[in-house]
């Protein structure tokens, strides 16, 4: 707390001008201003942007479930994938999606156990860019299997065959990462979400408005007695969530890493994908949040400070990536397996070559920029490095599941995948899809952790005088 | 404020996280037990001066983690050794390896019910009404204000010495709430 009571105690020792802390909340701005600038954007008049977003992406979403449709009436033959690639963009857009998800756990879950107060505001952004991302990246594993209607074989449930799920296989494990992931992101937002509905509720003019959040804020009343529960709860499901969050990717990538391809089979694996999952994930955070801060008026919530460390996160994370593409490299060569080199220098200089070097290029080089400060503190700067983040991690699934694949052992089966506007569709139609849901949460709920942010001011802090605390 | 129904409380609303503070810290030392502090966030220090011990959430977790890792296993075990064996390419038909990662999400799955749920166990949620909604001050709980409230069913309730300790704690506005 102290670079705040250096603003008001004058006795205080004065720290030079580029060590003081940025607070985190600007301009002083005290409780009832933070609850009116949060939960006015779920109150009032829907504004026109919010329409002009909502009408395409609706539209958009209608288009990918029409492909769906398509795809299940017809068979996995719409799409571009054949033997020997026989994962494609369907695999690719699954690890994408739920990639883009690890940001918000490690925001809300490791963040939190780091004690980085500035993730309070926004956490709950993000949390929910994890559960829309999860929801579209489930997708395409259920519609990938081809009889979708033998999806539930999946789940061990008993069925007439009376035979039952097979556990050794990493892609079981999948069905239960994805599935935890899922429910586990969902309880924690729920959890942190009922003080801020009670908000909303107590705020409420409308009958309706009263009973539904009056209904999911389950009767909070901010009693002490159910803050100390809850926030050992809080804690508990914060200290869940890590280890899930790291599971979840390094599962991901068992999925190709316990396999024989070469271009898979790789220890380095796990963390290579968890590290890339948390890099693509901060991109689409900052996609969304930079936009949405200068339209909501978030300014002195989500800070200049939040974006400059976000784009650190990026810029750690990339570098990790990048360390990783050429650690995969070291070892094909170091290894001496003649496969493994082959599958690398195929990579790069295949015929997918434009692939791997857009990959480089938005996923290794782009972040370097984040060294800078000026490029960390401009937000147009970040906005499009946030793009190419994005646009990176997806080719570098595509990079690692078809080029692998394309080239077999034996020359005769040896081809070159291009995708059907189904596939391409498909994967549009999921932006449609995760921009609805998010829209729809930006419109009904607090998209900023209200009581977690008041937290976190120095009006929060009994022992400062702006806390209200007297001298002696 | 309606009059009728049974006096349910006094409830003396303040004005910073400060005040509350070092009221709750009086209204512990005078002894109350049925009484709780309202504040918009949870407030450092609160706990301590309330009095209250630790958070028991932790054991939910761990019934339900391990109740998750259990199940987990037997399940697997069940299903790929015992009802139904599957050998393939000679391996062991259970190893806890293989099990490992499918019992180790389930241990989280249900630790994070368990948590959420023993949240919600403890601190007797939902609940669709309380008697403190009927004061219309009550409602800025969730935005700036912070309240005590003494509850009449507390053995040392008194009405005008609870109302003084209130006031010379700092509240400027102590009402009384009937159920």
């Amino acid at each position: 707390m102290a670079e705040h009571l250096i603003h008001t105690i004058p006795s205080m020792p004065r720290v030079p001008k580029e060590l003081e802390r940025q607070p985190l909340v600007l301009h002083q701005r005290g409780f009832a201003s933070i609850t009116d600038a949060v939960a006015g954007i779920a109150e009032g008049k829907t504004p026109k942007w919010w329409w002009a977003l909502f009408v395409p992406s609706v539209l958009l979403t209608g288009v990918c479930f029409a492909m769906i449709a398509y795809l299940i009436s017809t068979g996995v033959g719409v799409w571009g994938l054949m033997i020997p690639v026989a994962w494609a963009w369907d695999i690719t857009n699954f690890v994408f999606w739920i990639g883009i998800g690890h940001a918000g756990t490690l925001i809300s879950a490791i963040l939190f156990l780091l004690r980085q107060k500035w993730r309070t505001s926004i956490n709950r952004a993000a949390e929910a860019m994890t559960i829309f991302a999860v929801m579209c990246a489930g997708i395409f594993p259920l519609i990938h299997v081809g009889r979708v209607w033998f999806a539930w074989w999946l789940f061990p449930l008993p069925n007439s065959n009376s035979i039952w799920p097979q556990f050794r296989s990493p892609l079981l494990w999948d069905v239960f990462a994805v599935s935890t992931y899922f429910t586990v992101s969902l309880l924690f937002w729920y959890m942190g979400l009922i003080p801020d509905l009670a908000t909303l509720r107590d705020r409420a003019k409308t009958k309706i408005r009263q009973f539904c959040y009056g209904l999911f804020s389950l009767g909070w009343t901010g009693s002490n007695r159910h803050w100390s529960n809850y926030e050992k709860a809080y804690l508990l499901l914060a200290g869940l969530s890590t280890p899930l969050v790291l599971s979840v990717h390094s599962i991901v990538s068992f999925d190709f890493a316990v396999s024989q391809v070469p271009g898979w089979h790789t220890t380095i694996f796990p963390p290579y994908f968890v590290a890339g999952a948390i890099f693509s994930g901060f991109g689409m955070v900052l996609t969304l949040l930079i936009p949405l801060r200068s339209i909501c008026h978030l300014e002195d919530i989500i800070t200049t400070r939040h974006v400059e460390l976000m784009g650190k996160v990026v810029l750690a994370t990339g570098s990790i990536v990048g360390y990783a593409y050429g650690m995969e490299f070291f070892i094909a060569w170091y290894g001496g397996n003649p496969y493994e080199l082959y599958a690398f220098k195929n990579r790069a200089f295949g015929p997918y070559w434009w692939a791997y070097w857009t990959m480089v290029s938005c996923n290794v080089i782009c972040p370097q920029l984040f060294w800078f400060k000026k490029v960390r503190t401009s937000m147009v700067a970040v906005f499009i490095i946030s793009i190419f983040v994005n646009i990176g991690m997806w080719f570098e699934r595509f990079v690692i599941i078809v080029t692998s694949l394309h080239r077999d052992y034996l020359p005769a089966n040896w081809a070159y995948f291009s995708p059907t506007f189904v596939d391409i569709w498909t994967f549009i139609g999921t932006f449609g899809l995760f921009l609805t849901l998010f829209l729809l949460f930006l419109r009904f709920l607090p998209l900023i952790a209200i009581s977690e942010v008041k937290g976190v001011t120095p009006q929060a802090d009994a022992h400062s005088p702006l806390g209200g605390a007297k001298h002696h | 404020m309606a009059d009728t129904g049974a006096k349910y409380a006094l409830l003396a609303e303040f004005e910073n996280v400060s005040d509350v503070l070092h009221a709750a810290g009086s209204v512990r030392d005078a002894g109350y037990r049925n009484w709780d502090v309202f504040t918009p966030f949870p407030v450092h220090g609160m706990d301590e001066a309330m009095g209250l011990k630790k958070s028991p959430v932790g054991w939910f977790t761990f019934l339900g983690g391990a109740t998750g890792f259990t199940c987990g296993m037997l399940m697997i075990w069940w299903m790929n050794a015992y009802d139904y064996p599957i050998n393939v390419g000679g391996k062991p038909l259970f190893s806890p390896i293989f099990s490992f990662p499918v019992a180790y999400e389930l241990t989280i799955l249900l630790g994070a019910f368990g948590s959420l749920g023993g949240m919600m166990i403890l601190n007797r949620l939902p609940r669709l009404h309380h008697p403190l909604f009927k004061s219309e001050r009550f409602a800025r709980v969730t935005n700036d204000k912070f309240f005590i409230a003494i509850e009449a069913r507390d053995p040392k309730f008194n009405d005008v010495e609870t109302r003084r300790l209130l006031e010379t704690a700092g509240s400027r506005h102590v009402e009384e709430v009937r159920d």
